[in-house]
């Protein structure tokens, strides 16, 4: 029996994405990862006296293409807002966020689940913020690193709409691929570039009213998200059976226990007082300006998985594998406008052979030897017969080192595949008569010996044989 | 609208000031007034009026993308009461 029988679990996420711009979002220091502490930081950032923050217009962008992506309303006036509170991190002593009129309002994203089943998770907003410092706890000190401080984020709030951790992981890793494709957000994990934060309640079956919510903060691998959200589910369910009742807060994950356990309160007040930023007025995203951002929209992994399919006539897990990763896809893409005939064939070789070779981080790097046009260029060789499949294995190598062109490596090292019946029939000839005793056997019914002889004909050809012509040769020659 | 004296505590630790009894006292008065004072405005019928956020009617200028370092880590430790390693050193914001 699952536990899924007597209790509903009730799921939603706050997604901080750091967008990936030069800058800050209200001052001009740099964003680089992994920086030496407080090498990043300017007046602004500081929070100096008499500063003001100007917002970063690229950052604006990257907002209005996320909310764009997740079919949310855009608010062309959003307004900034200052949420107060004290942390050594946090210089100004407040936050500056969005409130009550953030840049992207309601939206929803489709997910597919692994059964194939689709899932729509709503979108409740998304607004823009800055993100804090850092500080590490030393002794009877904390030291506090402001590289991070005004790093820009946006955080995508969703509804509690997911009622399993799969779901979950799967929205998540949408969204990811998403944010990654726009060029939004590198979308590094480790790196704290896509932060989650799942707010997990439980429910009797059925029940309409929620239970008490746990935010489960920061957590930093899909996998992590998942072993959390199960353990809290459990311990929720048990508190309750056992006639206790859950206490809302905010929960960390231990993943090498496998626990969650309460966080110690850094502000014993959630008690925000947010009011309108009186330094930033309200932000007007152009009409213009939005035609400009949907116009520079790219097509998204989920239309791409579709057109895949219908299109290419390709498998849904050929088309997710093509369509994950933008590289992948645009690769894929720019191999089929070279080999249009044959889109399938392309689609094998790029996931059997490629992916074999090379990552998509590789395939992105400009030092990335083969183009797709070329590797479109070697599957046409092999879908229009001038060379076998075999011997496109040994020409990928190569062009992987030296980056010449799938024909050029073909002519030089004359590996054509022989269609000429001359030719064929000379080495199939050859081969029955060094062979004299197996013809006899096979002669005499023993037919399992005409792999054998293909073997020898090929062998006899370096491989470049075409091998339909040579079966249809030995075939009626070995007839006698 | 009447603020207690709980409520002036309240405000006061969120605000970081310490406040003495007597200045408790004369803070949950002066606030109740200001507090009286302002809800004259409830008696104005706003309804459809947009909410202001901005005294000027004006709209957000937006930064190129471009980085600028002015600062170096000496720069910023200047104002610093300490640091270590490169970081500010502050008193321990969690307790065990």
């Amino acid at each position: 029996m699952s536990i899924y029988d007597e209790w509903d679990l009730v799921v939603g996420c706050e997604v901080h994405c750091q967008l990936a711009t030069n800058t800050k979002i209200f001052s001009s220091a740099p964003t680089a990862f992994g920086a030496e502490p407080n090498t990043q930081v300017n007046e602004v950032d500081l929070g100096l006296p008499g500063v003001l923050p100007v917002l970063n217009g690229k950052g604006v962008g990257f907002a209005v293409a996320a909310g764009l992506a997740l079919d949310c309303e855009i608010n062309q006036t959003s307004i900034f807002a200052r949420k107060n509170y004290f942390y050594p991190d946090l210089p100004k002593g407040y936050q500056i966020s969005q409130h009550e009129t953030p840049i992207c309002g309601e939206g929803h994203l489709d997910v597919t689940l692994e059964d194939g089943s689709t899932k729509r998770v709503g979108i409740t907003r998304i607004h823009m913020e800055e993100d804090a410092g850092k500080s590490t706890h030393a002794g009877a000190n904390s030291l506090v690193d402001l590289n991070r401080a005004g790093v820009p984020l946006i955080e995508i709030v969703s509804e509690p709409d997911m009622s399993h951790p799969d779901e979950v992981v799967a929205y998540l890793k949408e969204l990811r691929a998403i944010v990654v494709y726009l060029g939004v957000c590198d979308g590094n994990m480790e790196e704290g570039s896509f932060r989650c934060d799942a707010n997990v309640s439980v429910k009797r079956k059925g029940a309409t009213e929620l239970g008490t919510r746990c935010e489960l903060k920061n957590i930093n691998s899909f996998k992590f998200i998942k072993d959390a959200i199960n353990y809290e589910m459990r311990r929720q369910i048990e508190l309750i059976e056992s006639g206790q009742k859950v206490i809302q807060q905010t929960r960390l994950f231990n993943p090498d226990r496998g626990v969650t356990f309460a966080m110690r309160d850094k502000e014993e007040s959630h008690d925000y007082r947010y009011f309108p930023e009186p330094d930033l007025p309200p932000m007007v995203v152009s009409d213009a300006r939005l035609a400009e951002i949907k116009e520079s929209m790219p097509e998204l992994p989920a239309a791409k998985r579709a057109r895949y399919q219908s299109e290419f006539d390709l498998s849904a897990y050929d088309a997710g594998v093509l369509s994950d990763h933008r590289p992948i896809a645009e690769f894929f893409e720019g191999a089929v406008a070279e080999c249009p005939d044959d889109p399938k064939q392309v689609a094998n070789w790029v996931i059997n052979e490629l992916l074999k070779e090379a990552s998509a981080d590789d395939i992105a790097s400009d030092e990335f030897k083969v183009k797709p046009a070329q590797f479109g260029e070697l599957v046409k060789l092999i879908s229009t017969d001038v060379i076998s499949g075999k011997i496109a294995k040994k020409v990928l190598p190569k062009m992987l080192e030296t980056g010449d062109g799938a024909e050029e490596i073909v002519e030089r090292e004359g590996l054509k595949q022989v269609t000429d019946t001359g030719a064929i029939e000379q080495f199939v000839d050859e081969v029955i008569a060094a062979n004299p005793g197996q013809v006899q056997e096979y002669r005499d019914g023993k037919e399992s010996l005409f792999g054998f002889f293909m073997g020898q004909v090929m062998k006899a050809s370096r491989g470049k044989a075409n091998p339909g012509m040579v079966q249809q040769m030995l075939r009626s020659k070995l007839k006698g | 609208m009447a603020i207690s004296k709980e409520e002036v505590l309240h405000i006061a630790k969120l605000s970081r000031l310490k406040l003495s009894e007597s200045e408790v006292d004369a803070l949950a008065h002066n606030l109740s007034d200001i507090l009286q004072y302002v809800e004259k405005l409830n008696e104005l019928d706003v309804s459809g009026v947009e909410p202001m956020t901005h005294a000027v009617p004006t709209q957000m200028r937006l930064r190129e993308d471009v980085v600028e370092q002015r600062l170096t880590r000496d720069d910023l430790m200047k104002n610093a009461p300490a640091s270590q390693d490169g970081m500010f050193k502050v008193p321990k914001v969690v307790s065990d």
